[in-house]
């Protein structure tokens, strides 16, 4: 067994902290909604979004922003619990994209 | 179908410049209102929720509890209800810890393991709190994070670190500064800055330099 | 109290030096520490089984543990500094070290 990803606590190496603050972006908003929308219903606890985020392929959990490891695991979550496929997030979202298009 | 249009608050960017997740999370709110899973309307609540919170709860709960001992008393033996006393609801949170920064004790909180922070009360965390280098850093060498957010103690004064590693929410009180006897409410809170609540920094002096 | 606690404040109390798969809420850098209870939360739903959408029971007992700091890293810190962990009763044993005063066994 390993330390997990997420298990950082007392790790060497880390730099100054950066005390900058961004507003936060539309998607960003709709990811905290969402996420939130969610444990209100009573459709996933913050223990599994938590579990589903050490589950992630560490690379990417240190490569990915805050929120959009959010929404990786609110993802991982809904697929797991056969709420949303993969295909139709796929699908929706070529609809999405030929909608948004370039300018 | 909807688009983000008048759900969303902040910062547009355009669609299709968006990384892979970002984009993805349009289509997963879609597809789950049109299953049913969540409405419209419990996204909007949610935003709605979270805008309505920030550290200007915290900050008068503070300066209350600076200006009023029995108060003060009341926030340290049950959060929540003091709370409540002011109109703040807190009942999201599961377990509500306040702990009081004095002469000779400064208290610190981290969540190194992801970033649990008292939300209902201030809102959503900064971004250094939820960064790497905080989280690493926080439980070994809290002094050294302290001096970046300008507070230097000397080793006379015990740092408390609280890692949150469970479903208990910290709140600091801070140190109420020297010079303010007599001050109002509102003048107090406004020396309460959220970081001060977490305990990196003590909140800002009554005079300024 | 509840009789059922098996800690209580002020007892020496070790985290255990374990791993295993799943969701762990015990932070690496604590494991195999000793430190003192500080206080008894209470009882709370376990969240190791809680990610898995299992519904956490029984609860299990959660405790405020405090450590020196110096005693965590194995280095120089400020001594008076302090490093307090919330940490779940099946994760602790009674500490092997005694206090400075003498003990009779």
């Amino acid at each position: 067994m390993a330390r997990g990803h997420h298990d950082i606590g007392g790790l060497p190496g880390a730099g100054p902290i950066d005390q900058s603050e961004h507003t936060l972006s539309d998607w960003e908003i709709l990811a905290d909604a969402v996420n939130q929308a969610l444990g209100a219903r009573g459709v996933k606890r913050t223990d599994e979004m938590r579990r589903a985020r050490e589950e992630m392929d560490s690379a990417a959990y240190r490569d990915m922003t805050y929120y959009e490891r959010w929404i990786a695991s609110i993802e991982a979550i809904l697929i797991e619990k056969k709420i949303l496929t993969k295909e139709e997030i796929d699908r929706k979202l070529s609809q999405f994209e030929s909608k948004w298009g370039e300018p | 179908m909807s688009d983000a249009g008048n759900a969303e608050h902040g910062h547009d960017h355009p669609k299709h410049e968006l990384s892979h997740y970002a984009k993805r999370i349009y289509a997963i709110r879609d597809l789950l209102i049109e299953k049913g899973v969540i409405t419209e309307k419990d996204i909007q609540c949610q935003i709605e929720y979270q805008e309505a919170r920030s550290p200007a709860n915290g900050a008068n709960l503070v300066a209350r509890a600076w200006g009023d001992a029995a108060f003060k008393g009341r926030l340290i033996a049950d959060p929540k209800s003091a709370c409540a006393e002011m109109g703040i609801d807190a009942t999201a949170i599961n377990e509500f810890v306040v702990l009081e920064n004095t002469e000779s004790v400064r208290h610190m909180v981290v969540c190194t393991l992801c970033s649990c922070y008292p939300r209902p009360i201030l809102g959503r965390p900064p971004d250094w709190y939820k960064s790497f280098n905080y989280r690493q850093r926080a439980v070994v060498d809290p002094r050294s994070v302290m001096r970046e957010f300008g507070l230097n103690l000397s080793d006379d004064v015990e740092v408390r670190v609280h890692d949150s590693t469970a479903d208990i929410r910290y709140l600091i009180l801070p140190l109420r500064p020297k010079g303010t006897e007599n001050w109002s409410e509102a003048d107090l809170a406004k020396l309460v800055t959220r970081d001060s609540m977490i305990g990196v920094m003590d909140p800002l002096d009554a005079i300024p330099e | 109290m509840n009789s059922a606690t098996q800690f209580k404040p002020g007892d020496r109390v070790t985290v255990k030096f374990q791993d295993c798969p799943g969701h762990l809420r015990t932070p690496w850098y604590i494991r195999g520490k000793s430190g003192w209870i500080e206080q008894v939360h209470g009882e709370f739903r376990n969240p190791e089984s809680l990610a898995f959408g299992h519904d956490g029971l029984p609860k299990k007992t959660l405790y405020l543990v405090a450590f020196n700091q110096s005693d965590v890293w194995g280095r120089t810190a400020a001594p008076k500094d302090k490093l307090l962990v919330d940490i779940y009763e099946h994760w602790l044993e009674s500490s092997a070290q005694e206090r400075e005063e003498v003990s009779h066994e």
